[in-house]
């Protein structure tokens, strides 16, 4: 094959194993594919840690696909107070997002940094979250000394606009975990202490031991009520109080009728009580909530812009350069934007070549051209040259900004918080067992008080519904696992309910359903001898403007040519001389010299001879096609998007006549277009990317983001979609709607459950034996049945776990 | 026969010795990142400067 003879001549760097082409730079008899490569081994080498290539081979980060950053604003004092977790002024500690971090190399450098930088006293990986934790002397070193010092060796923090704001550390996690101990110590405790009852203990001889373990049953479970239990309690309360009832008031009556009756019991000597089921219950509920929690360490689903932002830009003050932070941003400032940079704030251009990539903004495909005078907005990244821009409005009163000042994103929405399955079953179950006790109740009132006291409890007891209560967690829980196997990643259990429900989906276009960066360029016109392809790639190389990144994408196998005199002329084309050879590349104007025709596209010129052009094709997302044929077949689909109305009939080929297609929508048209259709009792579920999307994404039933790579920023969402996994959305469609189905078949079993425990109940004859064995059968057996249909169903549709490992492991 | 209540109480001492330590290693945060440790583990100590 011929790509296996390219490969055998290509020398590997040693530092991040990348190609290096034709320019290989030799040091230490190794060999690197730029000098950033060689300055870290250079680092490395210095400080003894050339470990980190034993470790994995070429490990390190490539310094291709980086632009090194400007700290300066590090040095300031009120951001280095917002950054710092904790100082004392002489130590102080400090944590970044290191999203670089990859393989064990990457742990063994980054916890050995003191080896490098002296005043660096400890450092912590977390490597799920990617996360580094320093501790650092302030006498023996900086907080910028430190962040240059992980940029150069390729890890550059994410130092974002959102870590202008203090975030709390929420102990929530750890305190279930308290929980859980807590319920399981006295579940199993009460059990053992319960056991002699079960097995009939010689009540005469032997009532001081039953009154003993009663009592000591009756100080476990205090606590386990009390503490474990409290959140069940609470939120019955609240939902009480609020007038509707939730499926923790039921539990809350379960909970207090067992408490209640067998205190009662142990108190008077009259039974032994039902404390190991109330302990067991409380036990098993926590570690449903627990499962559920599946929690994704790298990935946050409550990002709005300020994580998008940078922290801080350059600001010229006169004569000179300044970092400022983007909160101290005011009006009138004049900003400096070089080349790949975010515009942060809505401004005038002042100065130099506008070339505007709105894509992640407006949805709009092509970079936007803007000369001086004209007005640009926050959200735009800068392709090309440095522009010079005055502030006209403060960071968050931008055009971009302000869609956040909807109220949809005001209050947290309680979207997908509560259940709304699990609700109508609580109204409905709370409603039955009310009834079927009081009218138990009113039954033996007259003829026993005792029994119809026991029959009353007895029936609040075992109805219980527990095992409703774990149907969702747990089946819910499993797919959501799942899917997150297959880089489906959802924020809830309850987003599984909420997929099994929709109607409707809607689609944005540029990003979602297109290829956002990898849009493929091909060549048409007079065929291109090796040297001329070689000539192309080596000029497209030198430039950084989007359309020559894709360009060298479609020559990337030709090889790299010195080039001399360079020059990039903004927004217009780029030419250069190789090898003798005088090449032009750029728009048909700038080509050819003449004014008309002005063709559109992107030209080539060797030695004053017009070779063709590039256009772009095959932008549809790989699988599209599929998606739309099998989703067309269950839901109404939508298109939206900030694009020209252009490829409206290649669209309507892939979608069917009857989509409903919107083009040059603004975000807050997409938004209002999904409150229309919510009005009329849809469900939606929209997919897209970018920050256009935002309020669409908040607004729908369930929004999906669809990301090339997860842990980048990605808009506040219900659920991220890795874009790999594209193809298969319909199958995880399928799979939401048939757990719900799991979860009703959960349900009916409970039923019968709770049919015979009743059957028992109303006749006053519960014993605590019954009590003790039907509650944990029914929990383990809803569990089961939960997790085992729900993983048969998604080893059916082609989702087996074992099939999602390797996936995972190939990244 | 009172041995027993004794028994029972020392046992339930040690298993609250059990449930305390398990709250300490909840507390210092031994659970906060069950993945890192496991690749820490793979690395050899400390590489001898003058080799």
């Amino acid at each position: 094959m011929p790509e296996d003879l390219i490969s055998a001549v290509e020398t590997a760097c040693y530092h991040c194993g990348e190609d290096c082409g034709s320019i290989v730079v030799y040091h230490d008899d190794k060999s690197f594919c730029c000098d950033g490569c060689k300055v870290v081994y250079s680092i490395l080498k210095e400080n003894d840690l050339c470990n980190y290539y034993q470790l994995n081979q070429a490990s390190g980060i490539s310094f291709k696909r980086r632009s090194m950053e400007r700290y300066s604003h590090l040095d300031n004092q009120d951001v280095k107070e917002k950054l710092l977790d904790f100082t004392d002024g002489r130590q102080s500690r400090v944590h970044f997002h290191l999203p670089q971090i990859h393989c064990s190399s990457c742990l063994w450098l980054l916890e050995n940094l003191n080896q490098i930088d002296e005043g660096i006293l400890q450092s912590r990986v977390n490597f799920l979250r990617k996360e580094v934790t320093l501790v650092y002397e302030e006498s023996g070193t900086t907080l910028r000394k430190i962040v240059e010092l992980l940029a150069t060796l390729g890890y550059a923090p994410v130092l974002n606009m959102d870590r202008l704001e203090r975030v709390q550390v929420s102990a929530v996690e750890k305190t279930l975990y308290y929980k859980i101990g807590l319920a399981g110590f006295a579940f199993g405790n009460i059990m053992l202490l319960s056991f002699p009852e079960y097995f009939g203990m010689d009540s005469s001889a032997e009532a001081t031991f039953a009154r003993f373990f009663g009592y000591l049953n009756i100080l476990l479970a205090i606590p386990v009520v009390l503490y474990s239990g409290f959140d069940y309690l609470r939120s019955a309360w609240h939902g009480l109080r609020r007038g509707h009832l939730n499926i923790d008031v039921p539990v809350s009556l379960g909970i207090l009728a067992l408490f209640g009756r067998s205190t009662y019991e142990i108190w008077t000597h009259t039974g032994a009580g039902y404390l190991d089921s109330l302990a067991g219950l409380i036990f098993f509920l926590l570690v449903g909530k627990w499962f559920q929690q599946k929690a994704y360490h790298t990935i946050s689903f409550d990002r709005d812009y300020k994580s998008y932002f940078p922290m801080a830009t350059t600001v010229l003050r006169g004569d000179l350069e300044t970092v400022v932070t983007l909160d101290q941003l005011d009006r009138g400032d004049q900003l400096l934007i070089r080349h790949g940079e975010l515009i942060p704030a809505d401004a005038i251009l002042l100065s130099g070549q506008g070339h505007i990539d709105y894509s992640f903004v407006t949805g709009e495909s092509q970079p936007v051209p803007s000369i001086s005078g004209e007005k640009i907005y926050a959200g735009g990244r800068q392709m090309g040259g440095t522009i010079k821009l005055e502030v006209m409005e403060k960071v968050t009163q931008s055009y971009l900004t302000s869609l956040w000042n909807d109220q949809i994103f005001d209050k947290e929405t309680e979207k997908g918080i509560t259940s709304r399955l699990a609700t109508q079953v609580a109204t409905f179950f709370t409603g039955v067992i009310l009834v079927v006790a009081f009218a138990t109740l009113i039954y033996w009132l007259p003829r026993d008080l005792t029994t119809a006291f026991h029959s009353f409890t007895a029936v609040l007891i075992v109805a219980c519904p527990c095992a409703v209560a774990l149907s969702i967690p747990f089946t819910f829980g499993n797919v959501m696992r799942i899917l997150g196997n297959h880089h489906f990643y959802l924020k809830n259990v309850q987003v599984v309910e909420t997929l099994a429900g929709i109607d409707r989906v809607v689609f944005d276009k540029t990003g979602t359903i297109t290829y956002g960066q990898g849009a493929k360029s091909e060549y048409e016109g007079l065929s291109l001898s090796p040297k001329e392809r070689d000539i192309i790639r080596s000029l497209v190389h030198q430039s950084s403007h989007p359309v020559s990144r894709q360009i060298e994408v479609a020559f990337r196998q030709d090889a790299l040519l010195p080039v001399k005199d360079f020059v990039s002329d903004d927004g217009l084309g780029i030419r250069g001389e190789v090898e003798g050879h005088r090449i032009v590349i750029g728009s048909h104007r700038f080509v050819s010299g003449e004014i008309e025709p002005d063709l559109p596209g992107t030209w080539i010129k060797i030695d004053n001879k017009i070779l063709g052009q590039i256009f772009q094709s095959g932008r549809y997302r790989i699988g599209l096609l599929g998606v739309i044929k099998d989703l067309v077949q269950r839901f109404k689909l939508s298109l939206v998007t900030g694009d020209h109305a252009g490829e409206e009939a290649a669209l309507r080929k892939i979608f069917d006549q009857k989509t409903e297609m919107y083009f040059n929508q603004s975000p807050q048209q997409k938004l209002d277009y999904i409150k229309g259709l919510q009005a009329k009792k849809e469900k939606i579920m929209m997919i897209g990317d970018g920050l256009n999307d935002a309020g669409a994404l908040k607004q729908s039933d369930a929004g999906i983001v669809i990301t090339e790579e997860v842990n980048n920023f990605v808009p506040s969402c219900d659920a991220i979609l890795d874009a790999a996994c594209f193809s298969r959305l319909p199958v995880f469609l399928r799979i939401c709607r048939l757990s719900l189905r799991v979860v009703y078949g959960a349900y009916f079993i409970a039923l019968i459950y709770n049919i015979v425990g009743l059957s028992f109940a109303v006749q006053g004859l519960l014993s605590p034996v019954i009590a003790a064995i039907l509650m944990p059968l029914s929990s383990i057996t809803i569990v089961l049945f939960g997790m085992g249909i729900s993983s048969l169903i998604a080893r059916r549709l082609g989702l087996g776990s074992a099939d999602g490992d390797s996936s995972s492991r190939q990244e | 026969m009172s041995i027993i209540f004794m028994l029972i109480l020392i046992s339930l001492i040690v298993a609250l010795f059990f449930l305390i330590a398990f709250f300490w290693a909840v507390r210092s945060g031994q659970y906060d990142d069950d993945f890192t440790p496991s690749m820490r583990i793979l690395f050899d100590d400390k590489v001898e400067k003058d080799q």
